[in-house]
């Protein structure tokens, strides 16, 4: 299977990744080696198999619409790259 | 003796004896790091100062008062992608290397609820993602027998400093065989425990489907001894199973395997299992036979479709967990000026290594508008058709015994080139996390390089008991352990 340059690039760009033209070459090739080999897979009959998402038993798990302890809001931004008067603060969204 | 080279239960016994202050252990300890990690490089961050201040508080408090508690006083070295509060958790990557945990980790609100001494947080493939640690953003760890190789990975420093006796014992994380394989490749005992087992509330996610904490040991009564602590419900963590936690201890001492059946899985013995490795397990399947185990051969038909079917399922998952880091909340932010958009694909750019980057690209591919169901869709059937396999032989037998690892542990540098080359040699660990049963590494030989070997064994969900008191069996049947690098 080919993942052309261009796959990869809308890949990157939908995992938010900027790459350098160097990525892309070595994605490209890597990418496609890797998914020749999981298309074997396709010999494998899944037919009317449900599709396992977790290995547990138990579904919704639900605890009491109660108030804990937090985090405070110093310690919650204590790790944040920029924060200003108790936000995150972030670069300009709207051009 | 030194008191580096006991075991956590040999520790215990001196500790709770009063034999040994919490100071002295975080003395001798300290002697042997400055001495050896420059060599081994096990941990990225060490905090052995904190440690002797918390043993110097510890023997304060202990004057004349009995000391009951497991691991009180017992030097421990934890993965680098479980939180600590107050102690740098980087994930060996350079989006985290500032980053302070607000916050405990359960596993660490356990241990430190029992006094434990954290000597420091153990290198890793940056968040998890390897086989050799080699991806760390801090340089390679180095292999206790052989310091040109690899220790394994991605749990590779915790692996390393327990064989090098840089702690007595270890937390790492297991998502394909992230404990089990450095454990063989370092000759020391690790255990992954069932899917839910252990909470995974303050472990940094990989895998979310697939993660489990577990112990990496000098043997295999430490391994149940910190499974013990570690072991429970969570109401932290929804996926953390609300099932009581039996006494690991007593599972160990019946010492044989009379009337336990074991499963031999052909198709983890068919090509690319070096003669070495083939060798060892087949001495060490013998040996369980001669302690009364019943040996019968058994197959897992979907083996071959595992390694396709994890690289799709824990590559989704990574590339949707592995969103959270967009430079607002915590983590590298890009000095790079620009709008949001700009901000988040630049940090994202310099904050993560290239197996990081590949493995974000491949999930994210696999979860893309018109491959979804191809690729992600298919594996999680395939999945299914694993775990069937899996229950289909626990229906037959109680235990199944595999290599580890296809190979002793590898040379630095052998396999980075080639992504696919180093995902292969994963192949006897990585069905067992997507099926969620428990299973353990255990030392059961050497190459003529004098590199270690390790045997496999699986258990049932929820029956770790069975698995331990199996491993134990063999490991105390044969004198493995008693032996030791010779760190040069």
């Amino acid at each position: 299977m080919q993942i052309s340059k261009s796959d990869v690039e809308h890949v990157a760009k939908l995992a938010r990744l900027e790459i350098t033209e160097t990525e892309r070459d070595a994605f490209s090739k890597q990418l496609s080696a890797i998914l020749t080999y999981v298309e074997q897979l396709k010999t494998l009959d899944t037919e009317g198999v449900e599709p396992t998402a977790t290995v547990l038993e138990q579904t919704n798990v639900f605890r009491e619409d109660k108030a804990r302890p937090s985090l405070s809001v110093e310690k919650a931004l204590a790790n944040a790259p920029e924060s200003e008067s108790g936000h995150f603060r972030v670069p300009r969204i709207l051009e | 003796m030194s008191l580096y080279k006991l075991t956590l239960r040999e520790l215990q016994e001196k500790f709770t004896k009063g034999e040994v202050t919490a100071c002295e252990i975080v003395q001798a300890y300290t002697l042997r790091l400055n001495q050896l990690e420059p060599k081994v490089r096990a941990y990225i961050t060490l905090t052995k100062e904190a440690a002797l201040a918390q043993a110097e508080a510890l023997d304060e408090k202990l004057k004349g008062w009995r000391r009951t508690m497991a691991l009180m006083g017992m030097p421990v070295a934890v993965k680098d992608n479980i939180c600590t509060q107050g102690v740098l958790t980087t994930c060996a990557s350079r989006m985290l290397s500032n980053f302070v945990p607000p916050y405990d980790a359960s596993v660490i609100a356990r241990l430190r609820g029992q006094s434990y001494l954290l000597l420091g947080k153990t290198n890793l493939d940056e968040f998890a993602m390897g086989s050799s640690t080699e991806n760390s953003a801090f340089g390679p760890s180095r292999n206790p027998w052989n310091l040109s190789r690899v220790p394994g990975g991605s749990s590779g420093g915790s692996a390393a400093a327990v064989a090098a006796d840089l702690c007595a014992a270890a937390l790492g994380s297991d998502t394909g065989g992230s404990i089990r394989q450095p454990a063989a490749c370092c000759g020391v005992v690790g255990l992954k425990p069932t899917y839910g087992r252990v909470s995974r509330f303050g472990l940094v996610a990989f895998a979310s489907s697939l993660d489990q904490i577990g112990p990496i040991t000098k043997d295999v009564a430490d391994a149940a001894m910190l499974l013990g602590v570690i072991a429970g419900h969570d109401p932290l963590d929804s996926t953390s199973a609300n099932l009581p936690v039996p006494d690991y201890a007593k599972a160990l001492k019946k010492k044989d395997f009379k009337k336990l059946k074991v499963g031999v899985p052909r198709e983890y013995f068919a090509e690319g299992l070096d003669p070495e490795v083939e060798q060892a397990v087949q001495a060490a399947i013998e040996e369980i036979k001669q302690l009364g185990g019943e040996i019968k051969e058994i197959a897992l038909p979907r083996t071959d479709a595992a390694i396709a079917t994890y690289y799709l399922i824990a590559t989704a998952e990574a590339s949707s967990n592995l969103a959270r880091y967009d430079g607002v909340k915590y983590g590298l932010r890009s000095k790079e000026t620009g709008n949001l958009l700009d901000m988040y694909m630049k940090t994202r750019q310099e904050g993560f290594g290239p197996e990081v980057k590949r493995r974000i690209m491949l999930g994210t591919y696999a979860l893309s508008a018109g491959y979804y169901d191809a690729f992600y869709g298919k594996a999680q059937a395939v999945r299914t058709l694993i775990r069937q396999d899996f229950e289909a032989a626990f229906r037959e037998v109680d235990l199944i015994v595999t290599p580890v690892t296809p190979t002793p542990a590898f040379k630095l540098g052998e396999k980075s080139e080639d992504p696919l080359q180093m995902y292969l040699s994963d192949i006897y660990t990585i069905s067992v996390n997507l099926a969620g049963n428990p299973a353990i590494a255990v030392p059961c030989g050497f190459s003529k390089d004098g590199l270690p070997i390790g045997l496999q064994i699986i258990g049932r969900p929820f029956e770790e008991e069975t698995l331990l008191r199996g491993a134990h069996a063999y490991e105390q049947a044969t004198n493995w352990r008693t032996k030791r690098p010779n760190i040069r």
